[in-house]
């Protein structure tokens, strides 16, 4: 008890912090009361209207739970629907989470600092709720859990954390869809998300967003990785989204641990995104890759990524690669920092157009050049994830054919 | 048909073709020489209709269509296509679906012309990412294979091919311009007849000849500082450049076309 009073101390005392990089959004235009959500069976949740549907489908999240082993859907502030079907995967709303196991307080705020900036801050001292999802050691996730961060009231701000473990042994395959309603014209989503995986346990998230041109974001993640584990974070982001700015970390904290970060972005007009990877290796054999397409045409894209070499044989790699379309500013900041001998680190980086040379040559069998253009803008974005199951890669391959258009 | 009359070409200001009249008929496979820098590929280029290639004289007609200012697709669409000799690596397509781009909605066994030229293997890799010059052949050969256009052009489809695929690349080329080794067939047509059926016209750049091995051209021709001369017997013409140098080809040319090559320097034979 001692020590949640001292969070919400340091909580408060972080209250109007800025962040370190970012917008400084002023928080007190944002609602912060939510109307409460009845809660859902997953009958209930096929009755959805369709475009509420369509919307959580875009990113990723399919009501039926077909083909996911478990689904955690919140809407605004209420969790509306929780439930595994998959046998050693817990899936529960933080907020139960909390009173049904006490350990969970040993996580909580573990790896992200509470007082941070006043995006933690608000998530600690008006946290609306979010998941915890567990894979009991050994337990092998074939089917993916997704989870849902829906927003549907006008001007909210919702404040969520998350913490996910997958322990000892373990698979766990997390697809994460926000989306928001189609009345929404406003609002802000702070996520904070803490990831444990524990020796020679696999995580893979992805997160397939689509928010719109009002809604502001600021997930605020940090992973740690235990010996001979991978964390691999993917992060889809294809539709207009007002400011968004995230920067997410990863410490490898065991012998041959392996981080990765992949991010595919699109920058509409009235976006300004700032999104990046860091990963800290701290033992020998550790491995790194973070990799980031970014297209623009009229929005603001920083690209950043930063390695930390802190043990010998480590071995790491960033790239940024970023095109021009229409407009628009397309920043990239490759940050190496290498502390002992022997690591190998290296960045590449690159801001440009489509050569024509390459639309020449898809004219030359047959497409005209708006359907050549889309093609390069399509092989661009897609990146092969090594780790992904197939069926998370479909859904990133989808969300990138769906925006086809948008992208142009 | 493909009917080329009068044609200028230049490229960044420079011109390159000055005289060009060729006629190719269906059924028909030319083979065009000449040294580098003769202007060859920026020939094939302008009947493509690569941007750049400004045309300053003459037309392009293509099966009774004018397309001296048509852009690529459309004259891709009419049935022009090219084996390229230095593509660019498209990042993020895979061959397998640009196989399919090719076809543009016709249904094509892609795993089975990618046999046909070995080149399953590749099928997943992005175009061109990393291949050899002997695999990027190949890889142009599926794609022609796939998109089975009229007018084909190949520029120097031997060069980077090791011997061995010489043999597949040739037998290929000759297949898809309908010039395979003939045989009579059980199904009553003669061979007569067959050649008579064949439809597919070809213009090959070579430097060696090697593929005349693989298959009868029904024309030569030789270009030499961007003036297009001496249709004749590809074998003959081949023999005389390896004996002669294309300096003959200068010398033979001044009296038939004295007016065109006024202003050009002693050319140097290799």
């Amino acid at each position: 008890m001692a020590e949640q009073k001292e969070l919400r101390q340091r909580a408060e005392a972080a209250r109007a912090k800025a962040a370190a990089i970012g917008a400084d959004l002023d928080m007190s235009q944002y609602e912060q009361k939510a109307e409460t959500h009845q809660s859902l069976s997953e009958a209930e949740l096929c009755d959805l209207p369709a475009q509420e549907r369509q919307n959580l489908l875009l990113s990723g999240v399919d009501v039926s739970g077909k083909d996911r082993g478990g689904t955690f859907i919140m809407k605004d502030a209420s969790p509306l629907h929780c439930s595994s079907k998959q046998e050693g995967v817990e899936v529960l709303p933080l907020k139960q989470a909390l009173e049904m196991h006490p350990w969970l307080w040993d996580y909580y705020w573990k790896l992200v600092e509470v007082d941070a900036d006043k995006y933690t801050a608000a998530a600690e001292l008006d946290l609306h709720n979010g998941y915890m999802i567990r894979a009991l050691p050994g337990a092998k996730a074939i089917q993916p859990i997704q989870a849902c961060l829906y927003m549907d009231q006008d001007n909210i701000q919702q404040n969520v954390h998350n913490i996910i473990i997958a322990e000892e042994g373990s698979e766990l395959h997390i697809i994460s869809g926000c989306a928001t309603g189609p009345h929404l014209e406003k609002g802000l989503h702070v996520g904070v998300s803490e990831f444990f995986v524990k020796k020679n346990a696999k995580l893979s998230f992805t997160m397939i967003h689509n928010w719109s041109e009002g809604v502001s974001v600021r997930p605020r993640s940090v992973a740690t990785v235990d010996e001979g584990g991978l964390y691999l974070s993917n992060y889809v982001c294809m539709r207009p989204v007002n400011s968004l700015q995230m920067y997410p970390t990863c410490h490898l904290n065991g012998p041959g641990a392996v981080g990765r970060f992949y991010s595919i972005l699109v920058g509409s007009p009235t976006s300004d995104i700032d999104a990046g990877g860091r990963v800290i290796l701290n033992h020998p054999g550790c491995r790194a890759e973070v990799v980031s397409r970014a297209i623009t045409n009229g929005g603001k894209i920083m690209a950043r990524g930063h390695l930390v070499g802190n043990a010998p044989g480590i071995k790491a790699h960033l790239e940024c690669r970023g095109l021009i379309l229409d407009g628009g500013a397309m920043l990239a900041a490759p940050f190496l920092d290498g502390f002992v001998d022997g690591v190998e680190m290296s960045h590449e980086a690159a801001v440009g157009k489509i050569a024509q040379e390459e639309i020449n040559y898809l004219m030359a069998r047959g497409l005209n050049e708006e359907e050549a253009t889309a093609t390069i803008v399509r092989g661009f974005l897609s990146v092969d994830i090594p780790g992904l199951p197939p069926q998370l890669q479909a859904e990133i391959d989808k969300a990138i054919n769906a925006t086809d258009e948008q992208a142009m | 048909m493909l009917l080329i009359e009068d044609l200028q070409v230049e490229l960044a200001g420079k011109l390159l073709l000055r005289h060009v009249d060729l006629e190719i008929k269906p059924g028909e496979t030319h083979v065009l020489f000449g040294p580098n820098g003769s202007g060859k590929t920026s020939l094939l280029m302008t009947i493509l209709g690569m941007p750049g290639y400004v045309v300053k004289n003459g037309r392009i007609v293509f099966k009774g269509v004018d397309i001296t200012n048509l852009p690529i697709h459309e004259r891709a669409a009419l049935g022009i296509g090219m084996a390229f000799q230095r593509p660019p690596t498209i990042h993020g397509l895979k061959t397998r679906q640009m196989a399919a781009i090719c076809a543009h909605g016709r249904p094509v066994d892609v795993e089975e012309l990618a046999s046909q030229v070995n080149f399953s293997r590749f099928l997943d890799r992005e175009v061109n990412a990393g291949l050899s010059g002997g695999e990027i052949k190949r890889s142009e050969l599926l794609q022609l294979m796939a998109q089975d256009p009229d007018l084909m052009l190949f520029d120097e489809p031997e060069s980077g091919v090791d011997l061995e695929n010489m043999h597949l690349v040739g037998e290929t080329i000759a297949h898809l311009l309908q010039k395979d080794k003939e045989v009579f067939h059980a199904n009553g047509n003669s061979i007569a007849d067959s050649r008579r059926k064949r439809s597919k016209m070809g213009l090959i750049i070579t430097h060696t000849g090697y593929i005349l091995d693989y298959l009868e051209a029904d024309s030569g021709h030789v270009l030499f500082n961007g003036i297009l001369s001496c249709p004749s017997n590809p074998r003959e013409i081949l023999r005389c450049v390896a004996q002669n140098g294309y300096q003959e080809c200068v010398n033979c040319m001044v009296p038939l076309s004295a007016h065109l090559l006024e202003e050009l320097p002693t050319a140097n034979a290799d």
